[in-house]
């Protein structure tokens, strides 16, 4: 007699859920897309819905706003994952959003285009006529997103409301939207950013390399670590140093800070951030400094 | 390691959010950044002390009016489980708010003040809890230290809980005294409370007996996605893509998909990873079929001999979610595992009141937060088994077809 426990371990239950919601979407929707920025969420998200879909190919293309202030490690790692997971890669650029007068470009060394964002994410959505976008965003990074869906829904205008939400129980999800409207997906709701790195490691995900421990030449500005670029110019009496980092998020070179760190392997950052004391996006984000509510602001107008 | 989904309750002030507050915080679960932010805010408005409340109270809206307005969810992990908390608000919006944390909750906490006793709310608590069938519930007799940890309070107050929970279908029960301001029986046994035996909060929630929650024994396989590839490698692949609802479903099983009844055998569970023995929920899974029939999203996967009740007629309870009432012969586009269609409401048979437990027969409608029992009329067959056998199976959701808003939650009887 065999005794089987019929249990499944936490990352096979988030694994489970998130294909399940991945394939819910496929199944429902028109032209979905996945939002992918080359940072570890959206390159998990790509990992499952790789998944979710085996043998048979991805059946959406991914879309990566794109500042146009990036990492250079990411961008290479983006062209070749996407390659190798065979999709169409659709880049919105924020640049063309400035060029045709969308939006107006923030002036000064703190200048930052990460709000310009919005406008170009909700143009590229309607531009295609994608009727749901995933994003890689978790419940535990920020307290205005501890309370949105699995399915949150978008008006005509991409804006989020967050009292008037629609209920969502069991895993019966609410998809249904008129013409304009839309819906963002959110399959990794429930993964902690410890799930995501135990789940890279089991998996054996590849990461830009930015990811792991490195030397770089740095400027200490407003208690971040900033990368001294054509983006970041020095300010006056600002002095680069080198250091060795990593980064715990990606995200536009001029509001992603760098963590001081010796992990240079999975494991080591399995550790580090079980023994964490900060938040990742207080460590390492300037865009959500700004204020208490910085993050429901940005999500109610439309951001990812 | 095992995750394990609770749902919290409680009244205004019984101190839900401090007992959150403190889980979180002794389970190193708080990063230091979020808890300045909190005695930040907390300091500004002048707050007594760090009000803990601020860390689940992430809206503007509910910081400006000092109030939960919607379900929170929480994370933290132990080195025995990973636990998911659906902190659901207490004062507005409840039935809504809790019914949905509690929908896919393994346990409902439940807390009440050791001063006031058992309340009204109380009371409703326990019996959404029951009405959703979540397997375990534990009710929190908190703010033991106002009442210099007398045995006799908690003692009246678990039996009063007791006799109420008997009237209930409450499958496992658990009374535990705690303070969660001073951190008692939270997260360790107190010494303040020498005549309490059992375990603190904690340590009972990480080793309730979950596993046999799930239904192991009646195999469902709601069709989500139909994978075929057409590439030159898997020309003629076919495979079903779904999550497992029910059972143990393995290679060589015979089976007969709904609703045509045609029969066949599953020739393999697939996964990228590779093939899988056996699969049984909530994994996700791709399956083949030997035979070649028609299968298309919304089928159901199931043994010859242990179907589902298959039909457009369907009793249940239903929770209204929306301030616009349901009304007799109103229409509603439903969602039934990956099933969607049309219903219409037959008849209320009655409204619940969930205070007394009283059967309100010949009422109009169905308001916001109400409860009733249901006949409807779908336009195509479901493939159902009662809420209480199979939650997944059992349920469904409503929604308003002009607004497309969810308007009820449904627990087919």
């Amino acid at each position: 007699m065999t005794t089987t426990l019929y249990e499944l371990g936490h990352l096979d239950a988030l694994e489970a859920e998130a294909v399940h919601v991945l394939r819910e979407v496929a199944a429902e929707f028109e032209r979905p897309v996945l939002l992918f920025s080359g940072g570890k969420d959206s390159i998990v998200m790509l990992h499952l819905a790789e998944k979710a879909f085996w043998p048979g190919r991805i059946p959406f293309p991914v879309m990566h706003v794109d500042t146009g202030h990036n990492f250079p490690e990411v961008i290479e790692y983006r062209d070749r994952r996407v390659a190798e997971a065979g999709v169409q890669l659709i880049v919105a650029s924020v640049q063309e959003s400035i060029d045709k007068g969308r939006v107006r470009e923030q002036k000064g060394p703190r200048a930052s285009r990460n709000p310009l964002q919005t406008v170009t994410l909700l143009d590229a959505i309607e531009e295609h006529g994608f009727d749901a976008a995933f994003g890689g965003a978790r419940r535990d990074e920020e307290k205005a997103r501890a309370k949105e869906r699995v399915f949150s829904f978008r008006d005509e205008f991409g804006q989020w409301d967050p009292k008037n939400q629609r209920p969502e129980l069991w895993a019966l999800y609410n998809g249904r939207h008129h013409r304009g409207e839309h819906i963002r997906v959110f399959p990794l709701s429930n993964w902690t950013e410890l799930d995501i790195w135990q789940y890279i490691g089991r998996e054996g995900i590849e990461l830009p390399s930015i990811y792991f421990a490195h030397r770089r030449r740095l400027v200490l500005r407003d208690g971040m670590l900033l990368w001294p670029s054509d983006h970041v110019p020095l300010l006056e009496g600002e002095e680069p140093f080198e250091a060795t980092v990593r980064y715990r998020t990606v995200g536009d070179t001029t509001c992603t800070g760098a963590v001081e760190s010796a992990a240079r392997t999975v494991d080591d950052i399995v550790e580090e951030v079980a023994a964490t004391r900060i938040t990742e996006r207080g460590a390492t984000r300037a865009d959500d400094r700004a204020s208490e509510a910085a993050m429901e602001d940005r999500k109610r107008e439309g951001y990812f | 390691m095992e995750m394990l989904r609770f749902a919290t309750a409680g009244s205004v002030d019984d101190g839900k959010s401090t007992l959150i507050g403190r889980l979180l915080h002794d389970t190193k679960s708080i990063f230091s950044d979020q808890l300045e932010a909190v005695e930040r805010t907390s300091a500004q408005r002048g707050d007594e002390y760090t009000n803990l409340a601020l860390l689940t109270d992430g809206l503007r809206a509910e910081r400006e009016q000092g109030i939960t307005i919607d379900v929170a969810y929480r994370y933290f992990a132990t080195p025995k489980r990973k636990f998911i908390v659906a902190d659901t608000p207490g004062h507005i919006q409840y039935t809504r708010n809790m019914v949905t944390g509690a929908s896919t909750a393994n346990a409902a906490l439940i807390l009440v003040d050791a001063r006031k006793g058992l309340v009204e709310q109380s009371r409703r608590h326990a019996f959404l809890a029951s009405l959703l069938r979540v397997p375990h519930l534990v009710l929190c007799v908190n703010k033991m230290d106002l009442v210099d940890y007398d045995q006799g309070v908690f003692d009246a107050i678990a039996t009063e809980f007791r006799h109420f929970a008997a009237k209930l279908d409450v499958g496992d029960l658990t009374v535990i005294p705690v303070s969660a301001l001073a951190g008692d029986n939270v997260v360790g046994r107190s010494a303040n409370l020498p005549w309490y035996e059992g375990s603190s909060l904690l340590h009972h929630l990480e080793e309730l007996h979950i596993a046999s929650d799930r239904n192991l024994i009646d195999a469902r396989f709601p069709v989500q996605y139909v994978v075929r590839p057409q590439s030159s490698a898997h020309h003629d692949y076919r495979g079903y893509a779904g999550q497992v609802a029910g059972g143990v479903l393995k290679p060589g099983d015979d089976v007969v998909v709904l609703p045509s009844g045609l029969p066949s055998r599953i020739a393999a569970i697939e996964t990228k990873d590779g093939p899988v023995a056996e699969a049984f929920p909530p994994m996700s899974v791709t399956i083949r079929l030997e035979d070649e029939i028609d299968v298309s999203r919304g089928d159901m996967v199931c043994r010859p001999h242990n179907q589902p009740a298959v039909s457009q007629d369907v009793e249940a309870m239903v929770c209204w979610l929306h301030e616009e009432p349901m009304r007799p012969g109103g229409k509603y586009a439903i969602k039934h595992t990956t099933r969607s269609a049309r219903a219409m409401v037959k008849d209320l048979r009655y409204r619940l009141d969930v205070n007394t437990l009283h059967r309100d027969e010949g009422t109009a409608a169905l308001a916001l937060n109400e409860i009733g029992r249901l006949q409807l009329r779908v336009t195509a067959p479901l493939f159902t088994d009662p809420y209480r056998v199979n939650r997944t199976t059992g349920s469904f959701i409503l929604v308003d077809e002009a607004t497309n808003a969810t308007v009820g939650a449904g627990m087919i009887l």
